[in-house]
């Protein structure tokens, strides 16, 4: 199990290609920065892969209300969580 | 030393465009001086790196070229190259300085499972 | 648990540093433990005391220096990173014989070994990159 974090926003396709490429069933995607516009269209990710987006961000920017469905939302204390919870941690940016 | 994981350091920026190829080989030359095994992932930008016949110094660079090419005497000898991201710019290996092991998407994600610690740049 | 954060990122340039030491606040709130912050490339700027945002945007380099007082962390500026980018204290202003020494109380410089002992010697190494 591996959390990953992306920082980049969806136009960065490269990296955003790259970091989707790398997960497998049982990870978590977690957008944080400027990563959480990616969860304005939604990603397509592989089955078993649970997508989350870092609160601060997502309020920051003012698209709280605009995220796509089945995107949850997590505070900082759920962003310690999500790494004691997986094995190791890439962040991709 | 008594604990010991293992590094996989990916590195998905090109050559001297900024310093991050030369913080990710600077980190993988160290990790294995404290004798830790060290894989090293070359994606997107990042094959470019690997490329022959870099001349960098009229940018005033070291040749990282040169230095890649001293990995396997360092022990990094699990080099590995994403495959789609080689294909895109028409590399083979005949284009490059050092043997790299070509992996598709999946042979990726189980690299990254298989290593303790991951470290982009 | 135990953490090691790896800064790659400078302040105010990009956001990462900012989420590097909120993610340390809400670790030790947590009662996790930070073994070390590495700061590494541009993020070697986080330990500069000449740092001076308006009074009305956050200090961050101020803010890891608290931090680091009240939970005693190990605060490391890589060397060759920082001196590269005029990041120097007492010792290596001497060393190149510069005028003035700008690394913040609270930051040490070392070297790069020490990104690699912080990541062995803890449970989670967690990148904020740019």
């Amino acid at each position: 199990m591996t959390l990953h974090t992306l920082n980049r926003p969806p136009s960065d396709r490269a990296l955003l290609d790259d970091c989707i490429a790398a997960l497998v069933a049982d990870d978590t995607l977690l957008l944080l920065e400027d990563g959480v516009y990616c969860a304005l269209a939604g990603l397509e990710l592989p089955a078993g892969v649970r997508c989350v987006a870092l609160a601060a961000d997502v309020a920051a920017r003012g698209i709280g209300d605009r995220l796509a469905t089945g995107i949850e939302v997590v505070d900082d204390i759920g962003f310690v969580e999500l790494c004691c919870h997986h094995s190791r941690v890439a962040s991709w940016f | 030393m008594s604990h010991s994981k293992t590094f996989l350091i990916i590195s998905r920026r090109p050559p001297y465009g900024s310093s991050h190829a030369r913080d990710a080989l600077d980190t993988a030359l160290t990790t294995a001086v404290f004798e830790q095994p060290v894989a090293m992932l070359f994606q997107g930008d990042g094959v470019l790196q690997l490329l022959k016949g870099q001349e960098p110094a009229a940018v005033r660079q070291k040749n990282l070229g040169a230095t890649l090419s001293a990995l396997p005497m360092y022990d990094i000898e699990n080099l590995y190259a994403c495959a789609d991201a080689l294909a895109q710019r028409g590399l083979t290996q005949d284009d490059l300085i050092l043997p790299v092991q070509p992996l598709d998407r999946a042979g990726i994600a189980a690299l990254i499972r298989n290593h303790d610690v991951v470290l982009n740049f | 648990m135990n953490f090691s954060l790896l800064v790659y990122a400078a302040p105010h340039s990009r956001q990462a540093a900012e989420t590097a030491y909120r993610f340390a606040v809400a670790a030790l709130a947590q009662g996790h433990g930070i073994h070390r912050v590495f700061f590494y490339g541009d993020g070697v700027h986080n330990g500069s005391a000449l740092a001076s945002p308006p009074q009305d945007e956050c200090d961050l380099p101020a803010r890891w220096q608290a931090l680091a007082k009240e939970h005693e962390l190990d605060l490391v500026v890589c060397i060759a990173a920082a001196v590269r980018r005029g990041v120097l204290d007492a010792n290596e202003a001497r060393r190149y014989e510069k005028p003035g020494h700008n690394l913040r109380e609270g930051f040490e410089l070392s070297g790069l070994g020490q990104l690699a002992e912080a990541a062995i010697h803890s449970d989670r190494l967690i990148t904020f990159g740019a």
